[in-house]
């Protein structure tokens, strides 16, 4: 495996669980247990009442592109890939995140809002896996 | 704070604009400082109150020499500035300090002596952002306008008004970077950033600085130049995390924010004679018209596009340029302040005839912030 150049995320207690969910395959979310709702960033509380009553689980790994630019001035560790979309998805879990669009071109033809996605885990290092997404195939 | 309680005593911007290579970061801060005690007819012994960011406080009292009382350092982007103004009157009326000076400088083109923002990777940013190629602002403060042009049906031509527009604003003024006017076609035809965005939709980035000095009402007619009262402030904060923003198609700080300072003031919308909305990008006047209820939902694109923002229309809106051509140092708010109050003193260079209200909205940090503030040249 070549070096990995672009920016990691370095892990915090409170966002280990995430990570290590995205090493083995799985998207985890959190939700709050009074209100059934799910959030994202993780964090050990709800952002909806301010409970420490929260549990783990895992998203289905659908989502849908809610928006997106085209980034032609690649960031670092990006070169070879510009232009490249940085996308916000919706899942349908009710929350939303940033991600790269994988396995389709990088145009807005290719990239209409509202299309089906669905999960991909891309091995960045022996610890870190990136959730990105591809268009959905079913 | 009452409207009215508080002024503004002294406003200047620093001697030049653009590229200043042989000045560092915390100079242009102190030359835009020095410029506005001038103005005030002010030594540093009679200030006793700092705010600012980007340089500490504590580091703008000691090498301009001043005592504080009072300092305030938020720092939560290009809109602080109006939220020191929002906290400096409130300090003022309660009776914490008589005097605040409130400074921007920013090396942000030739990067003098300038500490650069950087993320780190464990941070939220830095985690859930970072990984995906963000380079900056024009790829962030930038994606919700797709969703915002399906939701309202709006076509980029008409966001690529905004900058055309401003542009007509610019050419008015002399110290505007850019003056030469432009069409659709020229936005439309200029460099890719971000798509939809293209370089003639993007800020400029220049060296530069402001200050302002404010001090209470009944203190305000001693001193050289016409006061500018503060009428209304607002404040609020959502998250530095573009991803996580509530809304696409508006932004929940100015909604609270604007809200505030409307209530507080007393001002109705069709009593603003002229209005600053900070435009990083082309798109932050449409969601500022909309969110502080000049627009219905998706009707700013044509509001502006109807000229109704434009020299001669019935609103003025960034009539220095803006942050598109007039400059934009990394942190605009200061300069949108700084138009706000030439036009209540009557001296801009595009002098929108008997102005007596006007309305500055800021942002900062993408849409992570807000301030609002409205001024008025009408003693009480």
């Amino acid at each position: 495996m070549t070096e990995y150049k672009k920016p990691l995320p370095q892990p915090t207690p409170e966002t280990q669980h995430f990570w290590d969910g995205c090493r083995a395959e799985k998207l985890l979310l959190q939700r709050c247990k009074e209100t059934g709702k799910a959030y994202f960033p993780p964090r050990p509380f709800s952002p909806f009442t301010g409970s420490r009553d929260v549990e783990v689980f895992e998203a289905s790994g659908k989502a849908t592109l809610y928006s997106y630019v085209i980034n032609h001035r690649p960031a670092r560790g990006f070169e070879d890939d510009a232009p490249y979309a940085i996308a916000v998805v919706q899942l349908p879990e009710g929350v939303r995140m940033m991600t790269n669009i994988v396995g389709c071109a990088q145009t807005p033809e290719a990239l209409q809002l509202d299309m089906p996605l669905e999960v991909v885990f891309e091995k960045a290092t022996d610890t870190i896996s990136l959730p990105k997404f591809r268009p959905a195939k079913s | 704070m009452k409207p009215h309680s508080v002024a503004i005593v002294g406003a200047a911007e620093t001697t030049q604009l653009g590229k200043i290579p042989d000045m560092s970061n915390i100079q242009l801060h102190a030359d835009a400082a020095l410029n506005a005690m001038a103005d005030a007819g002010l030594k540093p012994k009679d200030i006793d109150g700092v705010a600012c960011c980007r340089e500490e406080p504590t580091e703008m009292a000691y090498y301009l020499g001043i005592t504080p009382k009072w300092v305030d350092g938020t720092a939560v982007g290009g809109t602080s500035f109006l939220i020191h103004v929002r906290h400096a009157a409130a300090a003022i009326a309660s009776g914490l300090c008589s005097t605040v000076l409130i400074t921007h400088g920013e090396s942000g083109r030739s990067n003098v002596g300038r500490a650069r923002p950087s993320v780190h990777p464990g941070t939220l940013n830095g985690q859930f952002e970072q990984p995906y190629g963000v380079m900056g602002p024009p790829t962030m403060f930038t994606i919700p306008v797709l969703r915002y042009m399906k939701e309202y049906n709006v076509p980029v031509e008409k966001i690529a008004m905004v900058p055309v527009v401003q542009r007509e604003w610019a050419a008015k003024n002399p110290r505007a970077a850019f003056r030469d006017p432009i069409t659709v076609d020229d936005v439309l035809n200029s460099r890719m950033v971000a798509w939809p965005f293209r370089l003639l939709m993007c800020c400029l980035v220049t060296d530069g600085g402001g200050a302002l000095i404010l001090t209470s009402a009944d203190r305000a007619r001693d001193f050289p130049k016409k006061p500018v009262y503060i009428l209304g402030t607002g404040e609020s904060v959502e998250s530095r995390l573009v991803s996580q923003l509530e809304s696409y198609t508006s932004s929940r700080a100015f909604r609270v924010s604007s809200k505030l300072a409307f209530e507080s003031s007393g001002v109705k919308h069709s009593e603003i004679d002229h209005l600053m909305i900070y435009d990083a990008f082309a798109h932050l006047p449409i969601w500022g018209l909309e969110d502080l209820g000049f627009c219905g939902r998706g009707e700013a694109p044509d509001f502006i596009a109807g000229r109704n923002t434009a020299p001669g229309g019935k609103l003025p809106l960034n009539t220095n340029g803006g942050g598109l051509s007039y400059t934009h140092t990394g942190m605009y708010g200061m300069f949108a302040l700084q138009e706000s109050v030439r036009q209540m003193r009557g001296e801009a260079p595009a002098q929108v005839k008997n102005a007596q209200i006007g309305l500055c909205q800021g942002v900062g940090g993408m849409f992570a912030a807000a301030g609002t503030i409205v001024f008025t040249n009408q003693d009480p």
